[in-house]
């Protein structure tokens, strides 16, 4: 009883925490995308365009939704749901952080820890497909198909480097409970140095590491990747159909793989929860130093405003950095907040990587995509893997 | 707890599997399997076999049914058209599949007269180093050449594709 009233308070807080950061993921793109091409971004709802979110959420669920009459409407309307059950439902073997104790409950930051973890998350990904495949080809229409089909192929092609840069690093957690991945990565050489998979011997995962967050951004149909929604070839890609909520739901499923994608990588090859140096050389300050920095900007751009808003919006965020990091800084919650925010840290990084890259790179052409997965990225992933396996099996 | 998810997965395999059978739409077929390849998944699981489990759903419901849906969508396979049957499969369609059922049902018997009940979650030997020290001690040879054949066969398919290509 005690397990199960535990397990669906968990549950709770990590969907309202999922889908808050999956509503302000897009503010963030928005802002980070805009600043890049030195525009303002969303500015009008909210200060600094923060209650932008909410309004697209309204104004998403409030649309009326259109179904073509040429649909296949059974597939049409399955193909959303599955998106999105198939990208929500793997956070739940994630695990955020250590143990967490309130009063005589302890529980571990995650849902729960399957002993296959890792291979878990593969499976719900390769069945991701099918959302995209479907609504591609229920809607009746060729642009969406094309979209489709691009997407299932693209997707089958960069799932082999996937699993061939996911299986390096398994090799030197020898385990695939993502909970005993992490503290196989604790710890540190010479001192200094952290044990994470892209640093550990006997062969530092680095390589995979890069392969494997590219053939992420093609997992995730990202830009450079996001061939099956080319919109100056296919309208819209698999989605061109769609309409209010269905077709949010896609643009929901595709922010929330993008956060299991850096998740994975986090807990795989950044070593989780783990600090970056040892805590021996105050690596427990640097979160209340970097909110109480981000407080004096903050305040600094509130005396001097830039806008007049500024003058009031800017100082309450100041002092809302301020006191985060006062929480930051109390000892009774450090073991439990530390290794949240260098997970948080580490994967914020990423998503913001994703971000970066959306407002740099170009598309590829489709057979440049092909190519460069079954002749660059392949023998790339594999040989990786061939000398990982060879050096462990040296050293062991 | 473990026998309700039995009976309901189990009997949601035996829907979809008749459903395969039943749709006349392609892709509602494959569809359909991917349940039935899901649904087996969560008896492996049931039964204890966590590798096992996973393993099915990443190769079939995951690698071979996007492939099946893959060729579906490419063939955009219309729906078909149920035509009238001859008169020996409408008399001796059902009695020939419950006796095929009743055959099978006697061999297992036969086979398996000594052995117990399942226990849910008994099963041991389904862990990922279970399955991986089976595979490299006692069955390396038929494992390697499992995979020689699979390498022939790959070599074959850009080899035919290539043919068509010039």
């Amino acid at each position: 009883m005690e397990f199960i009233v535990i397990t669906l308070i968990k549950i709770a807080v990590i969907a309202f925490v999922l889908l808050t950061v999956l509503a302000y993921l897009q503010w963030v793109e928005r802002k980070v995308i805009a600043h890049v091409q030195v525009r303002m971004g969303p500015s009008r709802v909210g200060p600094h365009g923060l209650l932008q979110p909410l309004a697209d959420v309204i104004k998403l669920i409030t649309k009326e939704g259109v179904m073509p009459p040429h649909v296949n409407s059974f597939f049409y309307l399955l193909a959303p749901f599955l998106a999105v059950f198939m990208a929500l439902i793997s956070i739940s073997v994630i695990p955020f952080g250590t143990q967490l104790t309130v009063g005589p409950y302890t529980t571990w930051m995650q849902l729960t820890d399957v002993n296959v973890g890792i291979l878990f998350i593969l499976a719900i990904s390769s069945m991701g497909v099918y959302g995209i495949a479907l609504a591609g080809w229920s809607s009746n229409n060729k642009y969406a198909l094309l979209g489709g089909l691009r997407s299932s192929a693209q997707m089958i092609s960069y799932e082999l480097p996937m699993s061939l840069a996911i299986a390096s690093p398994l090799l030197l957690a020898g385990t695939l409970s993502l909970r005993e991945i992490v503290n196989s990565q604790a710890g540190y050489n010479f001192g200094f140095l952290p044990k994470w998979a892209v640093f550990a011997g006997p062969f530092p995962q680095i390589f995979s590491f890069i392969i494997f967050m590219i053939a992420a951004f093609a997992e995730t149909n990202r830009i450079p990747f996001d061939l099956p929604e080319a919109e100056n070839e296919l309208v819209a890609g698999f989605h061109v159909e769609y309409s209010s909520m269905t077709f949010a739901s896609f643009f929901m499923a595709e922010y929330a793989n993008m956060v299991t994608v850096c998740s994975i990588a986090t807990l795989l090859f950044l070593g989780g929860w783990h600090p970056l140096w040892p805590v021996a050389y105050g690596s427990n300050f640097l979160a209340p130093l970097i909110l109480f920095g981000a407080g004096a900007i903050c305040i600094y751009h509130g005396l001097n405003p830039a806008r007049p808003m500024d003058r009031y919006t800017l100082p309450v965020f100041g002092v809302v950095f301020f006191a985060l990091a006062a929480v930051m800084l109390v000892p009774v919650l450090l073991p439990v907040l530390m290794p949240l925010f260098w997970f948080l840290a580490k994967t914020c990084f990423l998503l913001f990587v994703f971000v970066w890259i959306r407002a740099t790179l170009p598309r590829f052409r489709y057979d440049q995509l092909m190519s460069f997965a079954w002749k660059g990225l392949f023998p790339a992933a594999l040989l990786n893997l061939l000398i990982t396996g060879f050096l462990v099996a040296l050293t062991s | 707890m473990d026998l309700f998810f039995f009976f309901l997965f189990a009997l949601i395999a035996v829907i979809a599997a008749v459903n395969v059978v039943l749709q006349r739409q392609p892709i509602a077929s494959a569809l359909s399997l991917i349940g039935v390849m899901g649904s087996i998944a969560v008896l492996y699981l049931l039964l204890g076999a966590e590798f096992i489990a996973m393993a099915q759903i990443i190769v079939y419901a995951g690698a071979v049914m996007v492939l099946f849906v893959f060729v579906i969508m490419l063939l955009n396979a219309s729906p078909e058209v149920r035509r009238g049957r001859s008169w020996t499969s409408q008399l001796l369609g059902v009695p020939a599949l419950l006796a095929l059922l009743g055959i099978l049902c006697y061999f297992v018997q036969g086979q398996f007269a000594n052995a117990g009940f399942v226990k849910f979650g008994n099963f041991t030997g389904g862990s990922a180093k279970s399955v991986g020290l089976a595979l490299f001690t006692d069955y390396l040879l038929p494992f390697e050449v499992t995979s020689v054949l699979i390498l022939i066969a790959i070599v074959g398919a850009i080899v035919l594709a290539r043919k068509e290509m010039d």
